[in-house]
This record gives C-alpha cells, structure tokens and sequence, in this order.
C-alpha cells in the first residue's frame, strides 16, 4: 500500500515531532510511505479568510505532488477536510477529484481503512481529548454532541488501545477551542476565552496531556497553558499511539 | 445604538470580554439553554427525520413560494382578513403608520416579532408621535432600558435580574433593591394589563403562515400575543414572506422542533392560530420582503430563508456565548444573523461572517438543516471578492498566496521565522503580535520535518 504523508507547514516548521510519529506509526503498521518533498501547505489560511480564489497555484502544487498514490494520510483533520472540499483545479479536475477521494486524516485512516484492533503502544497518563471541530463535525471521525445519534469516536478508539492512558471526562466534550485560523488574531478576544475556557475543562478533570487529532487547536491550547505556567502538555495523537512501539 | 454603530464584532466582543466574570455567566447561561435542548432532542428517538423532514417541506415552499404566497393571499381575503405586501422595511413601517393615523390611534401594544426590530417600526413610530409598548417580558424589558434585544428568543439574556430589578424601580415602581424574578415578574403583569387594556391596536409577529387555510400561527410562552390581539380592535400581523408552510398538516412537524430548539420545551405555551376577525374588527396581515427576494436570487445563501428564529445557533454557538449578542450590531445576532445580514448591506455587516471559527455546530442544531457555517465561509468569498476587506489583508493574503505557491520560497520563509522564533523572539512577542497578548508563541524546533526528512533519506541510503 503506497501512501504520501501530507504534512500540514505549520506542523513541518513547528512540530516535527508528530509528523515524526505519524511517519514512524504507519510504517510499522505495513505502510510504504513516500513524503512528497516539495509539499508546502493545503491553502486554507486564504480559503477560510474568503481568499479562495488566490488559491489556485497551491491547488495546482497539491495536485503535483500528491498524484499516484494509494492514499494521502494527514495528522490533521482540518487541513483533510479542506483539501477534500475545496481541492480543485481548473488544469486537473480529474485528478483533483480523485486526490479528494484519496486523502484520509490519521485516525480515520487507521480505524477505516488499516482496520487496526490493537496497538502495542503505553502512554500511562490521564489525557483529556479535544475533539477538533473539522475532523470533528467536517469529517466526522467522532460523533457529535447536537445530533441524535449512536456514539462513537475513532480517535478514543485508537486511544482505549494504548496501555495506561486513561482518558479524562470532560464538561462540554466538543466546544471549539476558538483557533480558527485568522480568527485567532482578528478576534483575538473571544479566541483566547474560547481557548482559556476549553484549557480549564480538561485542567478541572484532572488531564495531564491535552491530545487531539488537530495540532492547530493544540498550538491554540498550548500557547494559553504556557501562558499560565501549567504543567499540562499538549500531544499530537500520532505521538501518543506511536509511544513505545519502536 | 450610536456607539456600536461604528465599531465591528471584534471590537464590541473585545469590550464584551473586558468583564470576565460576566463573559463565564453569559456562557454559562446560554450553555444550559444548548443543554436543555439536547435533554429535549434526545427524548425523541425520531428527531433527525423530524429536521430532516421540516428542511425538506421549507425547501419546498422557498421553490414555489411565489404561487404558495398568492394562495395563501386568496385564502386570507376569503377569510376576511387584509392583506398588504411591502416591498421593503420603510414601505412596512408606512403601512402601519397609515393603518393606525386612520382610525386615529396613536399607542399600540406589540408582541414579539423580529421582523419590526428589522424594519425598526418602534423608532419609526415614535418619529411619527406613535407610542409603541412591547409586551414580550424581555423585550418590554429592554425598551426600557433603551437597548434592542440580544437575543431572538431571549432578547434580555443579557441582563441579570439584579439589573432587570433596577430598570423596573427605575420605571415601573419596583421596591428599590428588589431582585426577586417573581415579584419582578408580577410588577410586569400589573403595568402589561394596563396596557393591553386600553389599547386598540395590537401588533404582533407571525411564526407560521399557512398557505392551504390562509390562517397565521403564533407562538408564545407569555400569551401576549392573545391578550394583545383578542382585545384591540385592529390586529396587525408583520410577516416575513418566508414564513409560509404549505398545509395544516406540517405544522406539527415544526412546533415539535421549535420549542424543543429553542428551550428544550416540548411546545410554546401558546401556539395559536389566528384565521378570521371577530364581529365588528380587523385583522392585517403585512407580508414583508425587505431584501428576502434577493436572498431568494442567491442560490449559495437562498437556503437561509428557511430559518424559524428558534435561536438554537446563537445558544451553541461559542463565539455568540462569549461575544453577546449587541456584539453582532445587527437585529438578528448569531451565525444565522451572520448570513442573514450582509444581505441587506454587505458593506456594513461585512466582519460577521468572520466572527466564526466555522466549527460546524450551528448547522448540527438547526432543526430546518440550513448549512450556516458553509454559508459563512462562501460569504467570507463574496465579501472579499466586492473588496469589503482591508487591503493590508489582501495584500499579506497575496504574498501567503505567492510563498505556498512555490517549495522553495516555503522552505526559505520556514527557515527564516524559526531562526526569528528562535534568537529574535522580540520581533513576534510584542504587543504588536494579538495572539501574543494571552497566548505564547510555539517553539521553534531545530530543524522541520522536511530537513529530518532529507536527513533520515541521506542515512538510509
């Protein structure tokens, strides 16, 4: 099975580490995986600003890059849900439209498709998870709390099969952390409540780790824990599934 | 009004945010609310058909509302009903006003309806010497405290009872000090009946306008809608032209959702249909496009028409919770206020679709299926496409455009503000920086994914 790994920039500039995990992770799992070395990013700081319409030469990069393979694994829900709504390309539609079909955030792609039941991973701490909004209600790795419907998530899945951990309730179990791109600086106000808010909730549960399939909402919490001097960390998910199978 | 007339929903949140104290319980309030409509929604093992069943009949009607609303004309007349069509809020506001100089009324008691707060009707009346009691508790509550409401359902959510306490000692006569919601509730009961009896126009909104009898559908928890109505000689209807449903029948579908949405209540109070005038008065019905016809036009937001104002968006939505609903500077706040309103002037509400992280929870909770947060992000597109944002940001978004564009170029820029995180941090933790202000910046590592990458490839060659 050929998979590229698409790693999203701010996690190649900022947070190797769990690129490094996702890496690492799906080549033990019996992945060939290639890393498409001229990858730069998906486009959706301009998209989600109503800059779209600039987007077209990045679309044309993604498509270049990511064509011909089996499947494309992203440790980020956001930047998956982008590229499958808005990757399009007016040279090539055709392979655009199969990259929308190919392309898989980390943990669904490891439930759905690798199928995997067990993971030889310990990670003996109490984590709270955040549940990112687009992987979240865009990709629906997990439900959601507003709909009337059988509960599930792929990422606790995958994190119930992790030695140790103990995942953590939380009061409101999907409240957006308040990233959401440029709205983290051109409403800077709300976001950081919306952050300071969703931080307390996995602090008040006890939670030694904040871990999500979304290292943009982890950042977002990151910034407002060190802030305040916590000792809660944030972890990508990939690091913590990854932790120990070497 | 004034005052946030100038300033956009990132300036008026941030003046909201000073008081965090007041920030948690606003939050906390409208939570409870979100939770008791999920409390409402899960007894109800059928409730995604129910939504999925009133989407579909409302797109049904916005597909054929031209002949559903001429059937529903016919039907009225024949019930001995008037009906007017105003073409805009100013047309609207002058029906009224002609419909009232003419029998020589000047004060009228008002129930709520959202659609005057659009069209300002109150501030209009006044202009003309026309005194206008609104007798919705909360909203009486607000036009005396001299704000527009800020909230759909709850227009003085806003306020703590302590407050409501001093407007009521202030105008109503309230014991100074006195905070007790029953006392206060009851010191609104005795001033409203004074009012509704003695006055000869009534006022009121309209929830659902039923195309197959010709008969408006109220809903209210207070009954002041009925009072008002049932005891004015003249009853005058505002109606969006959106409000139409087709037939009797569905109208269970939508009064298990709305309240449910709205409250967590199985069902208003008060859901009463209004079809003929009694002997010897008058019921109007003003049915209102204001800008609807155009939102019609567009198809990427004509879904947005299907709206019920039950206000279960604003309740979940995070950024309403945290910003408060005059933050929206609109009638309608919220993200369904977000797409209604750059409608009606795209210039002026221009930062609302912004003021999302488009965290998809509004679309999960609205019991018609509007697409909101995909309907904020395709006005995000219009709005810069018409040139309604700052140029500094088209121009930083131009050069973003350019950098990811090209590999290298992205490869030089990372290299570059990981060396500036790294031995220059003064350049991005400044006051200069907003995330800075209640955030630290990530670390810089020492190298990206992409140089481990190329090193690891280099080992294993």
């Amino acid at each position: 099975m050929k998979v590229a790994l698409f790693v999203p920039c701010y996690v190649d500039q900022f947070y190797p580490n769990a690129a490094i995990a996702t890496l690492e992770l799906l080549e033990k799992l019996g992945c060939e995986v290639h890393y498409p070395k001229n990858q730069t990013c998906c486009g959706q700081p301009m998209a989600n600003s109503g800059y779209e319409h600039l987007t077209g030469a990045c679309n044309n990069l993604f498509i270049g890059n990511f064509s011909g393979y089996d499947y494309i694994v992203c440790p980020s829900g956001s930047c998956t849900l982008h590229i499958k709504e808005h990757l399009h390309s007016h040279q090539n539609e055709a392979m655009a439209a199969d990259i929308r079909k190919r392309v898989f955030e980390l943990t669904e792609f490891l439930v759905d498709i690798l199928r995997v039941e067990s993971l030889d991973a310990s990670f003996p701490y109490k984590v709270g998870l955040h549940q990112s909004c687009h992987g979240l209600r865009g990709l629906r790795i997990s439900q959601m709390t507003e709909l009337v419907a059988p509960p599930f998530s792929k990422p606790a899945q995958l994190l119930d099969m992790v030695k140790g951990l103990e995942l953590v309730p939380l009061n409101r179990a999907d409240d957006c952390c308040g990233f959401g791109g440029t709205f983290c600086v051109v409403e800077e106000a709300v976001s950081s409540k919306m952050g300071k808010d969703r931080v307390d909730d996995h602090i008040a549960h006890g939670a030694q780790y904040i871990t999500s399939a979304d290292l943009s909402c982890l950042m977002h919490m990151e910034g407002i824990l060190r802030r305040q001097g916590s000792d809660v960390k944030v972890i990508h998910v990939a690091e913590i599934l990854n932790h120990s199978i070497k | 009004m004034s005052s946030t007339a100038t300033k956009d929903h990132p300036q008026l949140a941030a003046i909201f945010n000073r008081d965090e104290p007041r920030v948690d319980w606003h939050d906390e309030t409208l939570w409870w609310v979100r939770a008791k409509r999920d409390i409402a929604a899960h007894k109800l093992p059928e409730w995604e058909l129910l939504r999925e069943t009133a989407s579909q009949i409302k797109n049904n009607v916005l597909s054929n509302l031209s002949s559903y609303l001429e059937q529903f004309e016919a039907n009225a007349i024949k019930n001995g009903v008037t009906v007017h069509w105003a073409a805009d809020a100013r047309e609207h506001n002058q029906i009224i006003h002609k419909l009232l100089s003419d029998k020589g009324i000047n004060r009228m008691v008002k129930s709520k309806s959202m659609l005057t707060e659009e069209c300002h009707l109150n501030e209009y009346l006044l202009q003309q010497g026309i005194d206008v009691i609104d007798s919705d508790l909360g909203e009486r509550i607000v036009q005396l405290a001299g704000e527009p409401p800020s909230h759909i359902v709850l227009p003085c959510i806003h306020k703590k009872k302590e407050e409501i306490g001093d407007i009521f000692h202030e105008h109503l006569g309230s014991a100074k000090g006195e905070s007790d919601p029953k006392i206060l509730t009851e010191t609104a009961r005795q001033h409203l009946r004074e009012v509704f009896l003695t006055r000869r126009a009534a006022l009121t909104g309209v929830n659902f306008a039923i195309a197959e009898t010709g008969e408006i559908v109220i809903c209210t928890n207070e009954g002041n809608a009925d009072m008002g109505a049932h005891l004015a000689e003249i009853h005058i209807a505002s109606m969006g032209m959106e409000k139409i449903i087709p037939q009797r029948k569905h109208l269970g579908v939508f009064l298990r959702l709305l309240t449910r949405s709205a409250t967590g209540q199985p069902i208003t109070t008060y859901s009463s249909h209004f079809a003929k005038p009694q002997d010897g008065k008058e019921i109007h019905i003003v049915i209102v496009d204001n800008g609807r016809s155009i939102q019609l036009g567009r198809e990427d937001f004509r879904n947005s028409l299907k709206c019920i104002r039950c206000g279960a968006c604003m309740n979940t939505c995070p950024v309403y919770r945290k910003s408060g609903g005059h933050s929206y500077h609109t009638a309608v706040a919220g993200p369904i206020g977000s797409i209604l309103a750059p409608n009606l002037d795209m210039e002026k509400y221009a930062d609302l679709p912004f003021a999302s992280t488009l965290c998809g929870s509004c679309s999960n909770v609205c019991p018609v299926k509007i697409d909101i947060h995909d309907q904020l992000y395709k006005w995000r597109q219009v709005i810069v496409k018409a040139g309604y944002t700052p140029k500094a940001k088209t121009l930083a978004m131009k050069g973003m455009a350019f950098t990811l564009a090209s590999p290298a170029l992205y490869r030089a820029a990372g290299k570059m503000g990981r060396w500036t995180f790294k031995y220059a941090p003064f350049a991005v933790n400044n006051g200069a920086n907003p995330w800075y202000k209640h955030r630290e910046m990530p670390k810089a590592p020492e190298q990206s994914f992409g140089e481990w990458y190329a090193k690891r490839k280099d080992q294993h060659k």
